[in-house]
């Protein structure tokens, strides 16, 4: 009951910070949001004793997220041109909401130590930290050791990302537009 | 109406989800398309997380006593993995907003298409003169 009330309070206060971050027009505000709900989440994510995915989302969701998005605000306009409420797409929401929501129905019980996916790899995994990897904390000898080609593919894909980022904003691929106008006034004339 | 109370973990956080989806497909300004996918991707992580749960279970970190229960360690492993690959794609959809403003001065959706379709004008109206 204790785990249920924290939970409840945390998700609620989650909701309010993404329905104000829906409402906010100044770009910097929804930006200080978003990093508020990653800190919230992160906190929530210790409640659900996930304390490494709780260390990496306070560090990344909310760090460099944030630092990423406020560089970018540097270069761009502060205020989002004021929209009505959408019909259709807020249609849409709330009716995949509904589906998944029907299909929450077939879970297992929430925190049921007898749901499937706490039956097959999980004790072994648990096992096999202690007594072949050495490693106390699980979550990392699974990372590093049972699944290192994965965390390898990881690094790719941050690599990957990097060159993306770095080949996106490097001077030479650049085509402004305004440019683009006059060269074909000046061809015209 | 039990169901719903033992399930409620997950349906608040496909309310938060849909939230989430709600600001990537009705609002124009890219970012914050880009800060609602982050609040739907952070929900999506919460509802891997949540099925990991075990009521009265620990933090999967060995505590040496063999009577303890640990959580499920193994969603915790994959969403590790895909918090960082979600801030590499959030990164390059920063650098992308950038460029898109450079090229049209502008970060609204609809205003983008619309310079987009006055450009595709004039250049086949500019096409058109030449031919004749």
């Amino acid at each position: 009951m204790d785990m249920f009330a924290v939970n409840a309070f945390l998700i609620v206060l989650l909701s309010i910070i993404a329905f104000v971050a829906l409402r906010v027009h100044r770009l910097f505000a929804l930006v200080m949001l978003s990093g508020a709900f990653s800190l919230t989440a992160a906190a929530q994510f210790v409640v659900l004793d996930a304390v490494d995915v709780a260390f990496t989302e306070a560090a990344v969701g909310a760090g460099i997220s944030t630092v990423l998005a406020l560089a970018t605000l540097t270069l761009l306009p502060r205020e989002e041109k004021p929209h009505a409420i959408a019909p259709l797409p807020a249609i849409m929401a709330i009716a995949t909401g509904m589906l998944l929501m029907l299909a929450v129905g077939d879970l297992p019980q929430f925190g049921d130590a007898e749901a499937p996916v706490h039956q097959h790899v999980a004790p072994d995994y648990i096992y096999g930290s202690e007594k072949k990897i050495g490693v106390p904390n699980i979550v990392t000898s699974v990372l590093a050791s049972y699944r290192g080609y994965d965390t390898l593919g990881e690094t790719v894909v941050i690599f990957t990302a990097a060159i993306a980022v770095l080949l996106i904003l490097a001077g030479w691929t650049r085509t402004p537009r305004r440019r683009h106008d006059e060269d074909g006034e000046d061809d015209a004339g | 109406m039990s169901d719903i109370a033992a399930q409620w973990n997950y349906y608040l956080v496909i309310i938060l989800m849909m939230l989430g989806f709600y600001a990537v497909i009705a609002r124009g300004n890219m970012i914050k398309k880009m800060v609602g996918l982050n609040i739907f991707q952070t929900s999506v992580f919460m509802l891997y997380i949540s099925m990991g749960k075990i009521d009265g279970g620990t933090a999967p970190i060995l505590t040496g006593d063999p009577a303890t229960v640990y959580s499920n360690p193994l969603p915790h492993v994959l969403i590790l993995t895909a918090i960082v690959v979600g801030v590499a794609t959030t990164a390059v959809g920063y650098a992308l907003i950038i460029r898109v403003y450079e090229a049209y001065g502008t970060i609204e959706d609809d205003e983008v298409a619309a310079l987009i379709d006055a450009d595709q004008d004039a250049r086949e109206r500019a096409d058109a003169e030449a031919d004749t």
